[in-house]
């Protein structure tokens, strides 16, 4: 038994192998190509930075606490202190303050939808398509029939239906976003299933979970990835237009709730909540953007010749 | 033709039926009573039965489904909570003003971002082609409800150039009011849109047919115009159906922000009343809209590409 274990551990090795020329894995050769790719490097310092920002707010040794008043209603930006360094609200509070909890916000929002739809979208898109048969029609009906429910549709019954609030809105963002992961894996589990190093490793043995998780998935992962990057950009677009909506977050500072008012205040000329919220979003999103860009190119196989 | 005309159609039939399925269960079941969804929790017992009732929702679950089967079959949804219309009446009138600021909206941007489209991957890797990607790299990261309020702010508040907002529904007048939510979706979805089709467009003139037509002695824009364009139909339709969704969401941000009386409004004021049978109905039939949409597309594929037919 102990050698059938370790030839089926090379089997897809050797697969790679015979692509590669140098013998680098997938994910070496992606990590060093993006290495390489100075837009890459500054995109992910930058997604690195929201990240912490959003981390210490959450921790509370920034920004915090976010609702306390610091001056008068809607002061200008001023230089003179951290606090209005983005000026102040319609209740003297803090809106710099506001953007960086808007962050926490939003990056949980991302998260959490992520780590909700990955596993449904993987495993859907995976028994689809290495089953194929009745399963595959089951489950191609069942993500057609989703998506033909148009997102932002979706998004509205189900926040409807759970109720307002975060985690509601995590819910519905992960519940309607597997879909196109279960697309691209069972597209992927279907050209996989029939290559020589699954029928290797089904001859030696190797039962169907096995074949799924052990042998395949290692070689389709890098989609994940990729797909994750896009669904993180869309789950903070959503949650700000959920939360403009009056959908999604409350009572909690957030980019949506933050343009909500500030369709009221710009008549006025108070335009830097709207500037801050927007400015803040715009560089997160840019960044995932460019990112996915360059991880597409840094683990497409075709790119590598 | 006929044939696969059919075929498509039929494939729509388990498409419709899981769509008013899941809204079924959805609306119905997963919500739990809807009843206190609409009246809140401080309602009378009386008037808890009346709501009961009217709805439908004292039946037994399977009546429930087939009257909502019916409801589709026969588009009378009942009345609204909050207004009291009936439901039809009020989504007829909502399509025109939706109808008459969406259609021109995608008919622009689609026809302007296939021509930028066509015209960058003409210049491609030159100076226009780089300026142009980096520019629908920025503008796509902007997000939507900032071109909407800054839009409105300059375009109308600060310049002048259109109404604040409002809607008019005669003819002539109805053209100020829709002017400005219409320039916003265009450039909201250039960016995307541009570098989509440059992507799609790009990719056709590596084909062997391209390199013939070179070959031949054929002008590059002979090449591009007569030749590319052909045949990035199917890429671009392909667009044209993902981009569904984006204007619906752009009916409803920019109808309930510009005060146009349209099925995003509906939609987004039946959110803000708890008006259930009305958010039941415009999910039912958004979504089957878009299912003909994506039907339309497929027999339209036929025409444009023939070899689709055989796959």
């Amino acid at each position: 038994m102990t050698t059938n274990s370790v030839s089926l551990e090379k089997i897809p090795d050797m697969d790679r192998a015979d692509a590669l020329p140098k013998g680098r894995s997938l994910w070496g050769d992606a990590l060093r190509r993006l290495r390489r790719d100075r837009i890459a490097v500054l995109c992910f310092g930058i997604l690195l930075f929201y990240g912490t920002v959003a981390l210490l707010c959450q921790v509370g040794w920034i920004a915090s606490p976010w609702d306390q008043t610091v001056g008068k209603a809607f002061q200008p930006p001023s230089m003179t202190s951290v606090d209005l360094l983005l000026g102040t609200d319609l209740f003297g509070r803090s809106v710099f303050y506001k953007v960086l909890h808007g962050t926490r916000v939003a990056l949980s929002v991302g998260l959490m939808s992520s780590l909700l739809s990955l596993p449904i979208g993987v495993v859907l898109g995976a028994l689809a398509g290495y089953f194929g048969g009745w399963v595959d029609d089951l489950i191609v009906w069942f993500y057609t029939t989703i998506s033909s429910i148009p997102n932002i549709m979706l998004l509205i019954a189900v926040t409807f239906i759970l109720g307002k609030g975060l985690a509601s809105m995590y819910i519905a963002l992960g519940v309607t976003a597997w879909v196109g992961l279960a697309r691209v894996m069972r597209g992927e589990f279907i050209k996989h299933k029939s290559r020589d190093y699954v029928t290797a490793a089904e001859s030696l043995g190797a039962g169907h979970l096995s074949r799924i998780f052990r042998h395949i998935m290692p070689n389709v992962s890098h989609f994940i990835i990729v797909n994750m990057s896009i669904q993180f950009v869309s789950a903070i677009k959503s949650e700000v237009i959920l939360s403009f909506l009056g959908l999604g977050v409350q009572g909690q500072p957030s980019w949506g709730v933050m343009i909500d008012d500030a369709k009221l205040e710009l008549s006025r000329g108070v335009w830097w909540q709207l500037v801050g919220a927007s400015g803040a979003m715009f560089f997160v999103v840019l960044a995932f953007n460019l990112l996915g860009d360059s991880l597409r190119d840094a683990l497409d196989p075709k790119m590598r010749h | 033709m006929l044939f696969y005309i059919v075929r498509k159609l039929l494939a729509t039939v388990p498409t419709l039926f899981g769509v008013a399925l899941i809204v079924f269960v959805l609306f119905n079941m997963v919500g739990g009573d809807p009843t206190y969804q609409m009246l809140g929790r401080h309602a009378s017992e009386q008037q808890i039965q009346e709501v009961r009732h009217e709805y439908g929702f004292d039946q037994p679950k399977p009546v429930q489904f087939l009257t909502y089967l019916k409801q589709i079959a026969t588009f009378d949804y009942g009345r609204s909570f909050a207004t009291r219309q009936p439901i039809s009446q009020m989504i007829l009138e909502g399509a025109g003003p939706s109808l008459s600021l969406m259609i021109p909206a995608f008919l622009i941007t689609t026809i302007l971002s296939v021509g930028i489209g066509l015209l960058v991957a003409y210049f491609k890797g030159r100076s226009l082609d780089r300026f142009v990607v980096v520019v629908c790299v920025f503008g796509m990261s902007v997000p939507m409800l900032a071109y909407i309020l800054f839009g409105q702010y300059f375009l109308a508040y600060r310049w002048g150039w259109f109404p604040i907002s409002g809607y008019e529904s005669t003819w002539p007048d109805r053209i100020q009011y829709i002017l400005m939510p219409m320039l916003i979706f265009v450039i909201v979805s250039l960016g995307y849109d541009v570098r989509f089709y440059r992507a799609a467009i790009l990719e056709e003139t590596t084909q062997d047919y391209v390199r013939t037509a070179r070959a031949k002695g054929l002008s590059e824009f002979e090449v591009f115009f007569r030749h590319v364009l052909k045949n990035s139909m199917v890429p671009i339709l392909t667009n044209i159906v993902l981009e569904i969704p984006l204007l619906i969401l752009g009916a409803f941000l920019l109808e309930s922000f510009f005060g146009i009386p349209g099925l995003g409004s509906i939609t987004i004021d039946a959110v803000n009343n708890s008006d259930f049978p009305v958010i039941k109905a415009m999910t039912t039939l958004v979504s089957f809209l878009y299912i003909l949409g994506n039907l339309a597309t497929d027999i339209l594929y036929v025409v444009v590409d023939p070899r689709v037919r055989l796959k």
